[in-house]
């Protein structure tokens, strides 16, 4: 085991984490830290246990062994689960709500002090308040769970595959909420499958091999 | 420190979306509705209009429609969730879990079983209930109903991570609503033999306070299980 003190600044820190279904390990064991204002890209090809890796962080599994500090304390799936938002690759919204009655919920839900409206805005969806959010495109759904991160006060975004669906703009959009996550102190940790797309700001990355 | 918002607000919120979802597929919410009328409906005819034996078979006849028709939805309670990703959210949110999913049970009562409650006055008409039977008949089903929303709400979220788990679903959740049955509708056959019915009525309104507390919590950790 390893006994060096926490990492001081460190927002989230995990040590021998890893987690396996079936028998069959799906990634770990892994040591990493991330710290306020830092961002962390989580690469590998497909199947090599990025979501999964996001989800235990999430507190959507249960890691198999080692364990997670989430400011500076250590913390079980229930904990991790409340101090984080989660963009996975459901969209997490109802489609036979509008996306302001979508957003509307999620404001409530995280007591948020910013008005939906202004969320949605944000990321380029004004004028398109009462449209059912089944009727928008994959690309206006992916930005309308990116309102909801707008609209959460966690510290740290798990961000899965953020670019899918998304065109120049949208991509434009998530570097700049993840670029102005990070100038907050808050950490992000994302995954891509390549490396097309990447935020412009100081990012560490993680590699996971099958 | 992260703001949580009170236990009411979370509530409303999730209230209103729900009741909102519901009214925008009224068409599915009905069919628990319809589906209770016709069977009601359908005894009379099919039995013929002698009053002696539809009054007798009655209590029995409300109550199973009233179960079957709640089962109906059972399945749709979780599985829309499940699927565009709503309940992971729900998951991470800063509300506890089990008071989500208690207030979704009671969107399920409202929109399957209270309509029926209402109704309830009109099917006993049809079915030719004595008068007198009416009063355990409400009591029965006013304390019962709920209580099979909430078991049922346990079952649900157990099968939820199987597919087309519809038959899974009813055969675990029958016998679990058998003695909610036998209660619910033994109050109105021993009203109707002029025995006390109080008895069952208390036991119905002790399982529901017991349900109530821990049938969102038993939910809640079933979810969690499925997700995984």
């Amino acid at each position: 085991m390893n006994h060096s003190p926490p990492n001081p600044t460190a927002l989230l820190e995990c040590r021998g984490l890893s987690f396996s279904r079936n028998e069959e390990r799906i990634f770990g064991p892994l040591d990493f830290s991330l710290g306020e204002g830092e961002a962390l890209q989580v690469l590998g090809g497909n199947g090599t246990g990025k979501t999964t890796l996001l989800r235990v962080l999430a507190g959507l599994l249960a890691a198999d062994s080692g364990e997670v500090r989430f400011e500076q304390r250590v913390v079980d799936q229930g904990h991790l689960a409340r101090g984080c938002a989660f963009l996975g690759h459901l969209q997490g919204h109802k489609g036979e709500l509008s996306a302001l009655e979508n957003l509307r919920f999620t404001a409530v839900m995280q007591s948020s002090q910013i008005p939906p409206e202004r969320a949605l805005a944000d990321v380029g969806l004004a004028g398109f308040e009462d449209n059912l959010a089944r009727r928008l495109s994959a690309g206006q759904n992916k930005r309308l769970g990116l309102a909801r991160l707008i609209l959460s006060p966690a510290r740290l975004w798990l961000l899965d595959e953020p670019y899918a669906n998304l065109d120049l703009d949208g991509i434009a959009l998530v570097n700049k909420l993840i670029t102005g996550h990070v100038a907050r102190n808050g950490a992000v940790l994302l995954t891509t499958h390549g490396a097309y797309a990447a935020p412009p700001v100081r990012v560490r990355t993680l590699e996971l091999v099958a | 420190m992260t703001l949580t918002p009170t236990l009411f607000a979370s509530a409303r919120a999730q209230l209103r979306r729900d009741l909102r979802l519901v009214w925008r597929r009224r068409g599915d919410a009905m069919q628990p509705m319809l589906f209770a009328v016709m069977v009601i409906a359908l005894f009379p005819l099919a039995l013929g209009a002698e009053s002696r034996m539809l009054a007798r078979i009655a209590p029995g006849v409300l109550w199973v429609a009233v179960l079957l028709a709640g089962l109906l939805t059972l399945d749709s309670l979780f599985r829309s969730d499940l699927e565009d990703g709503s309940l992971e959210q729900l998951l991470l949110s800063p509300v506890p879990l089990a008071w989500l999913i208690a207030t979704r049970v009671a969107v399920h009562w409202m929109v399957t079983s209270l309509p029926l409650l209402l109704l309830t006055p009109l099917f006993a008409e049809l079915l030719h209930l004595p008068g007198q039977l009416m009063t355990p008949l409400l009591y029965s089903l006013a304390l019962g109903t709920p209580l099979l929303s909430l078991i049922g709400a346990v079952v649900a979220a157990l099968t939820v991570g199987i597919r087309r788990s519809g038959m899974l679903l009813s055969v675990l959740a029958l016998p679990l609503f058998l003695p909610v049955l036998v209660f619910g509708s033994g109050a109105v056959v021993a009203a109707s033999q002029g025995l006390p019915w109080s008895g069952a009525i208390y036991l119905l309104a002790a399982g529901l306070a017991l349900a109530v507390v821990l049938a969102p919590l038993a939910a809640a950790t079933a979810l969690r299980i499925t997700l995984t």
